[in-house]
């Protein structure tokens, strides 16, 4: 009998010891929280219901970026587990093919990184809402032990980029942090090896403050890195990125902001418009948007925001929706959930890594959603 | 039971056969033209899918496209050395490394020198090394290997540094990693096939061997080998296909850095893995560029095949 309890004991353990493992394993990466749905107690103390008059359930396909990925899928569970006859399924192929598959009108929804151009749009015969619902900043992660709170100037990160700046005392580092000792060790930088929208949004803001780099290297989901030599590695997505960020001492990336934050990586405040150095953080990213005007079409690339407290690489993430859906209940659906991402979906944003948009912006994209359909009012509030 | 028994004696004892059975067996035989036949059309029509979603790139870089090393899709010019030569010389480190490994843990274990039980449990293992799925070796290159290379490559660096090959300080991952796991994913083709070659030669072969008094050191190099090479360098080109195809292990440990070094210290890049980097966000030229890019993939792999044809038939000629 005691040897019985015993074995019960030993292996409740192991269990939970694998249990444990397993968090730990997946923990470095946001997927793993992809399939994790909000806590019960979050769901239900939501405001705003949603209510469809379905009679059997209808389903939407969304094809589209990678960046807004995890939350997107958190978020359709989370959708389906609230209005169970309402199933979203999103593929994320990246944007650009979200963007293709969304003009030749096989999905019924799209998501890119970057809003979609106006020869793009005028290619879509039903034409095209770009509905900012989410956005991320793109962080300097850096891997030195014992430099903490490092800062970078404008000037500074763009020459760390372009691979004019080689080893980690040089002066110009030495002059934005006097107060740090930098050690004599080469710098790797490490970029995205695949196309990407982060890499896309990340070139597009250093082109817009550095007249060098955007005739040496431009924008670009892919560029030619290494214009000026250097030491520069490419790993394949935000975790390859994050990887060989950790794998290297000395190496110095970019990356967004969740998968920094989740795996405790450091990273640099940088310079913004006004000259203040910014640590990325939730608030930050907030002010910067709050500090952006939203055009009429909902399409606003932050380049450069102005700004006392503005973190400088922010970007908006949309999902691409058809002003009109010949079935009527997937033009409801799509307000559905619209309405589920404006509202609940924001809550969720800043535990993945993701900021949750201004209340202005939430009001003018309900506004335009809207229009999809009169059976269906979308409630922000 | 016994008159269906009977009647199939009837069958064999005057040879003559049902029309069924004829239809049958020549059934069996279209049925197998048309496999055979199937597999030289998935590769032609392969090749013809590609070669046509090539053609915009070929039409504008033409046989520039082998010499330029840049690869930039900002300013939609594209060329292939840089990958080419990380392609190459990465399954070249693989080969190196791969076939003495292969063909000496092949010959041990044809031979006799152990008993059968632990010879099974070796060939077992070998086997287990080819059922590992590529991202696991690339796990296993980033978190065992790179470390290791990194301290080895700094001293290559630091002694050898006036060597081309050796003239860059090393960034954690680059060539001479990529070219090691590649290696030793490529080693159970090279055993299983040349162990197979090994095993299956005549055994009057050797008994011949040893009664004209050789030594069974002699025996295996002067005989068996070159006895067994056709099937074993069958073996390296399997090998040399799965290296220069290799796409996931290669794109975790290579660095993925298009710049073109001769170092194999410093990270490059290989054909497969720019394409799978790439393919996915691609759009206009650049899909063109990728395409035209796997043409050349395949073209080398062709390259290399005829080589390896040549090289079997010198040897055997001069053994014949």
């Amino acid at each position: 009998m005691i040897i019985k309890s015993k074995n019960k004991l030993a292996g409740s353990l192991s269990i939970l010891a694998l249990g444990l493992s397993l968090t730990a394993c997946g923990g470095g990466t946001k997927e793993t929280t992809t399939t994790k749905t909000p806590t019960e107690g979050e769901t239900q103390e939501s405001s705003a219901s949603i209510t469809v008059p379905f009679e059997n359930t209808v389903a939407l396909t969304g094809a589209g970026a990678s960046f807004p990925a995890p939350l997107y899928q958190n978020w359709f569970v989370a959708l389906n587990q609230k209005v169970p006859k309402l199933q979203v399924n999103y593929q994320s192929v990246g944007s650009g093919a979200g963007v293709e598959q969304f003009t030749a009108g096989t999905v019924d929804f799209g998501a890119s990184d970057t809003a979609m151009k106006d020869e793009e749009i005028a290619k879509v015969s039903k034409g095209a809402l770009m509905l900012p619902v989410t956005a991320g900043s793109i962080v300097f992660a850096y891997n030195l032990p014992g430099v903490e709170g490092l800062k970078l100037s404008r000037e500074t990160y763009v020459d760390i980029a372009l691979g004019k700046i080689t080893k980690w005392n040089d002066p110009k580092i030495v002059a934005d942090n006097p107060d740090l000792t930098l050690p004599d060790k080469p710098i790797t930088f490490v970029h995205r090896s695949d196309g990407s929208g982060t890499t896309g949004v990340f070139t597009k803001h250093l082109s817009a403050i550095s007249e060098d780099w955007k005739t040496k290297v431009g924008e670009g989901k892919t560029v030619q890195w290494g214009p000026d030599g250097g030491k520069f590695l490419g790993g394949k997505g935000n975790e390859g990125v994050t990887a060989t960020i950790m794998q290297n001492e000395g190496a110095i990336g970019y990356v967004e902001y969740g998968y920094a934050k989740n795996n405790k990586l450091h990273m640099a405040a940088i310079q913004n418009k006004a000259g203040q150095f910014i640590p990325p953080t939730d608030e930050a990213a907030s002010e910067t948007l709050a500090n952006v005007e939203l055009p009429e079409n909902l399409r606003a690339f932050i380049t450069d925001p102005e700004g006392e407290t503005s973190y400088p690489i922010v970007t908006y993430s949309w999902i691409l929706a058809f002003p009109k859906y010949d079935d009527p209940n997937k033009a409801i659906a799509v307000e559905a959930m619209i309405q589920y991402a404006l509202t609940e979906g924001q809550k969720s944003a800043p535990a993945l890594g993701y900021v949750p948009l201004p209340a202005t912006v939430v009001e003018k994209v309900a506004a335009v959603a809207d229009q999809i359909t009169p059976d269906f009012t979308i409630n922000v509030n | 039971m016994t008159q269906s028994d009977s009647s199939n004696t009837d069958n064999l004892m005057t040879g003559g056969r049902s029309p069924l059975e004829k239809t049958l067996d020549n059934g069996f035989k279209w049925l197998t033209f048309a496999f055979a036949l199937s597999i030289g059309l998935i590769l032609i029509s392969v090749a013809i899918i590609i070669a046509v979603g090539a053609f915009p790139a070929i039409k504008q870089f033409n046989f520039g496209f082998f010499t330029n090393s840049n690869w930039n899709p900002v300013t939609d010019e594209y060329g292939v050395i840089a990958v080419v030569y990380g392609t190459i010389v990465s399954s070249l480190i693989a080969l190196i490394i791969a076939i003495p490994l292969g063909v000496g843990a092949a010959v041990f274990l044809s031979e006799d020198f152990i008993p059968d039980q632990i010879r099974t449990v070796l060939v077992f293992l070998v086997e287990l090394l080819a059922a590992i799925p590529s991202v696991v070796y690339g796990l296993w290159g980033i978190f065992v290997l790179i470390p290791i290379t990194t301290v080895f490559g700094t001293w290559l660096h630091g002694n050898f540094g006036w060597f081309p090959l050796f003239s860059s300080e090393p960034a954690g991952p680059g060539m001479l990693p990529a070219g090691i796991v590649l290696s030793i994913m490529v080693l159970p083709i090279i055993i299983a096939i040349s162990r197979d070659s090994l095993a299956s030669l005549p055994p009057d072969l050797r008994q011949a061997s040893l009664g004209l008094g050789a030594t069974r050191w002699e025996t295996i190099f002067r005989v068996l080998i070159p006895a067994a090479i056709s099937g074993i360098m069958g073996g390296v080109m399997l090998a040399l296909g799965r290296a220069m195809g290799e796409t996931m292990a290669a794109t975790m440990i290579i660095g993925n850095s298009n710049r073109l070094s001769i170092s194999i210290l410093d990270p490059a890049n290989t054909i497969a893995s720019l394409i799978a980097n790439q393919f996915a966000e691609a759009s206009g030229l650049q899909i063109s560029a990728l395409m035209y890019a796997g043409l050349v993939l395949m073209l080398l792999t062709l390259i290399v095949n005829i080589l390896a044809e040549y090289i079997v038939n010198q040897v055997k000629a001069k053994y014949e």
